[in-house]
């Protein structure tokens, strides 16, 4: 099994507004007929989540709604960056079946398996 | 103003030292992304978590935000006393099975107090949850409210 995760893109940083990230903290689960990841985006809806698969790899990019709070900030722990982060996609995953939601802040993304790879008990004649 | 961000209200130094621990944990393992994997994960009665909060101020009213993916809005509690507010809840876990292939996240009870600077109108406080962001918005209560005062030349 391979998903992994491939790197921190520019973690953190904050030099712009396009190019700083931060990595979700991601659950994967294992099932019988595949994987499902859960990751952590609070402030992040519907039309800022964007999953693409390319060479084999899994991009999760979630961009923050603004925070429209009025006044001054007297205490700050949240951050208010996009979120990001690359797993290497197992070749065993159905690349055209990956389907997700997000919901109150968790996005959960399903990664099934292709289906002559899905286990089978073979009967015997 | 004082804002704990690893509450252990009633709780041994023991467990509070195995708290920040694992909370240290918590932060190491995101940043190298966990190679030890479950091996070294502290008991799960340590572990504990404190969602990321921010707190805003105009002139008519305080706004606490609290970062809280992945809760339902009946298991958000809130409570406002003597002019701390606290926020504490449950976050259960949305998988089936216990055992996780990789596992960063937390769950468990959660709890964070936050003491405001200056008395609110308790009967205003209106809260909204929303895309895992909670927030609460708390008017000020008239008298400490800035006041423009006139004064007369006489």
């Amino acid at each position: 099994m391979n998903i992994v995760p491939q790197e921190y893109q520019k973690s953190g940083q904050q030099s712009t507004e396009e190019t700083a990230y931060v990595a979700p903290y991601v659950d994967i689960e294992s099932t019988d007929s595949g994987y499902v990841l859960y990751a952590e985006m609070p402030g992040v809806n519907r039309d800022g989540i964007q999953i693409t698969v390319e060479d084999g790899n899994l991009v999760l990019a979630g961009r923050r709604q603004p925070l429209s709070v009025s006044g001054e900030p007297m205490h700050q722990e949240t951050r208010q960056l996009s979120y990001r982060r690359v797993y290497e996609l197992d070749p065993s995953i159905d690349a055209d079946k990956i389907s997700a939601r997000i919901e109150q802040g968790i996005l959960t993304v399903s990664l099934p398996k292709a289906e002559n790879l899905k286990p089978r008990s073979i009967t015997i004649e | 103003m004082n804002i704990i961000r690893y509450h252990n209200q009633g709780r041994s130094d023991l467990t509070q030292a195995f708290d920040r621990f694992a909370a240290l944990r918590g932060e190491l393992d995101r940043l190298f992304d966990g190679p030890f994997g479950p091996v070294f994960s502290a008991p799960s009665s340590f572990r504990r978590w404190a969602p990321a909060l921010d707190v805003y101020q105009d002139k008519d009213q305080f706004t606490v935000v609290a970062e809280l993916p992945g809760l339902k809005k009946e298991d958000i509690e809130l409570s406002l006393q003597n002019g701390v507010l606290t926020i504490s809840g449950e976050r259960k876990q949305e998988k089936k099975n216990e055992e996780g292939y990789r596992n960063e996240r937390f769950f468990g009870r959660f709890q964070r107090s936050v003491t405001l600077p200056s008395s609110v109108d308790s009967n205003k406080v209106k809260a909204t949850y929303q895309d895992g962001i909670l927030k609460v918005a708390l008017p000020k209560a008239e008298e400490t409210k800035p006041k423009q005062i006139d004064v007369s030349v006489g």
